[in-house]
C-alpha cells in the first residue's frame, strides 16, 4: 500500500530500464539476424550448460552462507579499523580476473602458501584445480560482495529496534528470530541471484582453475563458436540460454524477497546490548579475522609481486591508467543516471525492473561486443568509438550491483517516509534531492565505487575494438603478458589494483562519511 | 610489370603530396602493442611509402578473421596481417583476400606457394621448462611421466590448437590414446597464452606449450638463460603467420608494396626481438645472438591449409572426449 504513496514518476526508470534491455537484446538480435545456418546447440553444449549451472549455484550458495556470519560479525562489532577493513574486504570483486587467479595460486596453488606449509608438516598436498577451486575463486570474488550487501540489511534495521529488544530482555536468539532472520529472508534472495548471475558468464576463472575442459562453461562454448566454427546463431544460442537461467533465477528472488521493511527510525547507530557474551566476541573475531586472511592474504601477495615492476612501468602504461580512469568516471556517471530511476521506479512497485538490471550481467560480453560491432559498423567506425563503447557496456555490467545495493535503501525511503512526504507535497526532483538522496547516501557511494572499480578493472570489450592509442589499464597489462614482460605486467597489476581500489575507496567513503560515525 | 608498378609507386608519391593516402592493417593486438613489431614497422614503412600506416588491433588471429567475416566488402582494412595456416583455407573462402605477386627465399621448411597470403614469421611449438629439468623427449614418454604441463585450450588460443595439430599430425588414429596418457600430466588448461606462461613462471608446472623461440626471449631480453624447449623426437608443429591484401582494399598498389616490404630485410629484422618468432626471410644481418642456442627440431610439421577444418573438428572432439573423463 505504502508503495504508491509517493508521487514520483516512474518512466524515467521505464526508460531507462527499455534502453538497458534495448541495448543487451538488440545487440543479440543484430547477431542472429547476422548469423548464418548453424548447429544449433550439441551434447557438448548441454554439458557447458549443465557445468555452468552447478558451479554457479554452488558458488552463489556457498558465498552467501559463508557472508552471514561474517556481514553478522561485522554489524555487532565496532573496533578500530573497521571501517578500512569493510572497504579492503570489497578488493577482491574490483580485482581483475587474470591478477586474482595468480593470487589465488600464489596461496593455494601448487607452490603456493599452503602446499608449502603442509609440505613443511609431512602432510599431504591439496590441489586447488577442479571443480572446488572454480568454486573457491567465485567465492572469494564474491563472499566480498554478499557481505557487504547483508552487512547493509544489517544497517537497515534501525537502531530503535535493537534498542526495544534490548529493553524486552531479548537475547541472540530472540533477536534472530524477530530482528534477523526476517531482514535475511529479504536480502538473501536477492543477494544469491546477483553473484549467480556473475559466476554465470564466468569463462577464464572456470576453465584455467577448472583445471580443464570438464570445466567448459556456457561463456566458452560462445567462444568456441563464435571463433572457431564462426557460428553466430550458435553463439546467440547460447547468450539466450544464459538470459534465460540468470532471468528465471531473478524472477525466484524476487518472488522470495517481497517482505515488509522494519520501518523507519532516527538514522542512530544501533547499539547491539544482546551480544556481549564471552563466547559471541570470541566466535565474531574469528569469522572477521578468517575472512580478513582468506581475502586479504592473495592480494598482498599480488601488491608484493609487482612492487618491484612498478617503477619500471613502460610510460604506455602510464597513459593507459589515464584511459581507465576516464572510462571509469565516465561508465559510473552513465550507471547513476540508469540506476537511479531504475531504483525509485523497482521501488514505487515495479520490481520486475531489477530484473532487467540484471540483463547486464547475463548477456556474454563478447555477444554484446560482437553485435554492437554489427549495429555500429554500417554508421560509424567502431574503433574511433571504443572507449565510449566500453564506458557504456562497463555501465550496463555495473548496473545489476548498484540496483541490488540502492533498490532495498530507497524501498525502505519509499516506504518509511513516502506518507509523510506525500503530505508535505515534497514530489518530483525535490524529493528526491531532500529526501532520498541524502538517506541512500551510504548505498550511492557504495555503487558509485563498485561501478567505478569494475570499470577500471574490466577487460569489458576494448579487446574487441582497440587500436594502439586507445588501450585501457587492464588491456596494457595483458599487452605486457603477452609480451613475455611478466614483471612488468605485475606492476601494472599493482597500478591496476591501487588505482581502483582508490576510486572505490574515495566514492564509498565519500556515501559513508557521516553515517558510521 | 616492374615498369608498371614504378610507374604506380610514382603515382601515388605524387598523389601523397595533396593528400596522404592511409594504409590500414588489421593485425592481432599483440602484433600492434607498444612491446610488439608495430611501431617499428610503422616508422619503417612510412619512411618509405609516403603514406601513414594504421594498424587495427584485433584479439588474436582467429578473433582477426572473425572479424574480416563480419565486416565483409564494406571492410574499411587494406590489410590483414596475423593470420596463420590453419585460417588461411577458411579466409580464402570469404573469397576477400585479391592475390598476391610476391616471391622470397622463405627460410622454414616445406616451401611456399599460396597465390593469396605472404608469409611474414613462423614459430615451432615446443614445451619450455627450466633448463635443469630433465625432460622426456615424446609425447609418450611424457604421459608415461609424471612432470606436469599446461596447456592452452584449442577452442580458445592458437598454440592450443597447435598442439592438438601436432598430436594429430604425429600420431593419427592413435592421436586419442596420445591425449588420455598426458590427462593426468595436465595440471590446467587456460584460455590463452599469456596465462599458461604466467603459471608456468609461478611454478604451477614443470612445462609449458610455448614456442621453441620462448627461451630467446629471456636470453636476450633479461640475460637469463635459466629456460629451454625441450626437443621432441616426433618432430614439431609450426606455425607460419600470413598476411594478405583485401580485393576491396582503396589503396591496392600501396597494400602491394607493403607486402613487398614485409618480406624485405628491414621489417623482417624487427620480428625476433619484437615478436619472438623466426622471420620468414631471414635477414642479410643474420638472426640476433641467442637465437643459435634454440632448439632445432628435425622435423617440422603442418597440415595442409585445405585440410585443416576437417581434421581440426576430428581431433578436437578426441581431445575433449579424452580431458572430459
Amino acid at each position: 500500500m505504502a508503495e504508491r504513496a509517493v508521487a514520483i514518476n516512474r518512466w524515467p526508470g521505464a526508460v531507462a530500464a527499455a534502453l538497458v534491455a534495448a541495448l543487451v537484446l538488440g545487440t543479440l538480435l543484430a547477431v542472429v539476424l547476422r548469423a548464418e545456418a548453424g548447429r544449433g546447440l550439441g551434447p557438448a553444449e548441454w554439458a557447458a550448460i549443465r557445468f555452468t549451472l552447478v558451479q554457479a549455484v554452488l558458488s552463489a550458495v556457498i558465498s552467501v552462507a559463508l557472508a552471514i556470519p561474517v556481514a553478522r560479525a561485522l554489524a555487532r562489532r565496532r573496533f578500530a579499523g573497521r571501517g578500512l577493513l569493510i572497504t579492503l574486504l570489497g578488493a577482491p570483486f574490483i580485482l581483475p580476473v587474470i591478477v586474482a587467479v595468480m593470487g589465488l595460486i600464489a596461496v593455494f596453488g601448487r607452490s603456493g602458501l599452503v602446499n608449502v606449509a603442509l609440505r613443511w608438516a609431512g602432510l599431504a598436498e591439496i590441489s586447488i584445480y577442479g571443480l572446488h577451486g572454480v568454486v573457491l575463486a567465485h567465492v572469494f570474488f564474491n563472499l566480498p560482495l554478499a557481505t557487504r550487501l547483508i552487512l547493509q540489511g544489517w544497517q537497515d534495521i534501525p537502531a530503535e529496534r535493537f534498542r526495544l529488544a534490548a529493553q524486552l530482555g531479548f537475547g541472540p536468539r530472540d533477536i534472530f528470530r524477530t530482528l534477523e532472520r526476517p531482514m535475511l529472508a529479504r536480502v538473501l534472495p536477492g543477494a544469491g541471484a546477483v553473484i549467480f548471475a556473475i559466476c554465470l558468464s564466468s569463462f577464464a576463472v572456470a576453465l584455467t582453475l577448472g583445471g580443464g575442459p570438464r570445466a567448459t562453461t556456457v561463456e566458452l562454448a560462445i567462444y568456441q563458436a563464435f571463433r572457431f566454427d564462426f557460428d553466430l546463431g550458435r553463439a546467440a544460442l547460447l547468450a539466450s540460454v544464459q538470459i534465460a537461467l540468470v532471468g528465471m533465477a531473478a524472477l525466484i528472488a524476487l518472488r522470495l524477497s517481497r517482505r515488509d521493511t522494519f520501518g523507519a527510525g532516527l538514522d542512530r547507530p544501533a547499539r547491539r546490548w544482546d551480544a556481549q557474551t564471552a563466547t559471541l566476541r570470541v566466535t565474531d573475531t574469528l569469522w572477521i579475522a578468517l575472512a580478513a586472511l582468506f581475502l586479504i592474504l592473495p592480494i598482498a601477495l599480488v601488491l608484493a609481486d609487482g612492487l618491484p615492476g612498478l617503477a619500471r612501468l613502460p610510460s604506455a602504461v602510464w597513459r593507459a591508467a589515464g584511459v581507465s580512469l576516464l572510462v571509469a568516471l565516465g561508465s559510473t556517471g552513465l550507471m547513476l543516471a540508469l540506476a537511479l530511476p531504475m531504483a525509485v521506479a523497482a521501488a514505487t512497485g515495479r520490481g520486475w525492473l531489477e530484473a532487467i538490471g540484471l540483463l547486464g550481467i547475463a548477456a556474454s560480453p563478447l555477444v554484446i561486443g560482437t553485435g554492437l560491432f554489427i549495429v555500429i559498423y554500417p554508421v560509424a567506425d567502431p574503433v574511433a568509438l571504443a572507449l565510449p563503447v566500453t564506458g557504456v557496456v562497463n555501465a550496463i555490467m555495473a548496473l545489476p550491483f548498484a540496483l541490488r545495493i540502492l533498490v532495498p535503501a530507497t524501498r525502505d525511503v519509499v516506504q518509511g517516509y513516502g506518507r509523510l512526504s506525500a503530505s508535505l507535497g515534497l514530489t518530483g526532483l525535490l524529493w528526491l534531492r531532500l529526501v532520498l538522496l541524502p538517506r541512500i547516501r551510504r548505498s550511492l557511494g557504495f555503487a558509485c565505487g563498485l561501478t567505478a572499480a569494475m570499470s577500471m578493472g574490466d577487460l569489458g570489450v576494448i579487446a574487441l575494438f582497440a587500436d594502439p592509442e586507445t588501450a585501457t589499464l587492464p588491456l596494457q597489462m595483458y599487452r605486457l603478458m603477452g609480451a613475455y614482460r611478466i614483471e612488468a605486467a605485475a606492476g601494472a597489476a599493482v597500478l591496476l589494483l591501487t588505482l581502483s581500489f582508490g576510486l572505490f575507496w574515495l566514492m564509498d567513503k565519500g556515501g559513508r562519511g557521516f553515517a558510521d560515525a | 610489370m616492374k615498369y608498371l608498378s614504378i610507374a604506380t609507386g610514382l603515382f601515388a608519391a605524387t598523389t601523397a603530396l595533396a593528400d596522404t593516402p592511409e594504409l590500414t592493417i588489421y593485425t592481432y593486438d599483440s602484433f600492434v602493442s607498444d612491446w610488439g613489431p608495430g611501431p617499428a614497422v610503422e616508422k619503417a614503412f612510412e619512411e618509405t611509402c609516403a603514406c601513414d600506416v594504421k594498424f587495427v588491433g584485433a584479439g588474436d588471429g582467429a578473433a582477426l578473421l572473425a572479424r574480416i567475416r563480419l565486416e565483409g566488402e564494406r571492410s574499411q582494412a587494406d590489410i590483414v596481417l596475423g593470420l596463420d595456416t590453419n585460417l588461411t583455407a577458411a579466409a580464402r573462402d570469404t573469397g576477400l583476400f585479391a592475390e598476391h605477386s610476391v616471391s622470397a627465399d622463405y627460410a622454414f621448411p616445406l616451401g611456399w606457394n599460396d597465390p593469396q597470403f605472404v608469409p611474414f614469421d613462423w614459430g615451432v611449438f615446443a614445451f619450455v621448462k627450466n633448463a635443469d629439468l630433465d625432460a622426456p623427449t615424446n609425447f609418450r614418454d611424457l604421459g608415461a611421466s609424471d612432470l606436469r604441463i599446461v596447456i592452452q585450450d584449442p577452442r580458445s588460443s592458437t598454440p592450443g590448437l597447435g598442439l592438438l595439430m601436432w598430436i594429430k599430425t604425429a600420431y593419427g588414429d592413435q592421436a586419442p590414446e596420445i591425449w588420455e596418457a598426458l590427462a593426468d600430466n595436465i595440471v590446467t588448461v587456460t584460455k590463452g597464452w599469456s596465462e599458461s606462461y604466467g603459471l608456468f613462471l609461478e611454478g604451477e608446472a614443470d612445462m609449458v606449450l610455448s614456442y621453441t623461440t620462448s627461451p630467446a626471449y629471456h636470453l636476450i631480453a633479461e640475460q637469463d638463460a635459466s629456460k629451454d624447449a625441450v626437443k621432441f623426437s616426433e618432430g614439431h608443429y609450426m606455425q607460419i603467420e600470413v598476411a594478405g591484401k583485401l580485393k576491396t582494399s582503396d589503396h591496392p598498389e600501396l597494400a602491394d608494396r607493403f607486402l613487398d616490404f614485409m618480406v624485405s630485410d628491414r621489417f623482417q629484422s624487427i620480428i625476433p626481438t619484437t615478436n619472438w618468432m623466426y622471420p620468414a626471410v631471414t635477414p642479410a644481418s643474420g638472426l640476433p645472438k641467442g637465437f643459435e642456442t634454440l632448439v632445432v627440431p628435425d622435423k617440422g610439421l603442418l597440415v595442409a591449409p585445405d585440410k585443416v577444418q576437417a581434421l581440426r573438428e576430428e581431433a578436437l572432439s578426441e581431445w575433449l572426449s579424452a580431458l572430459s573423463r
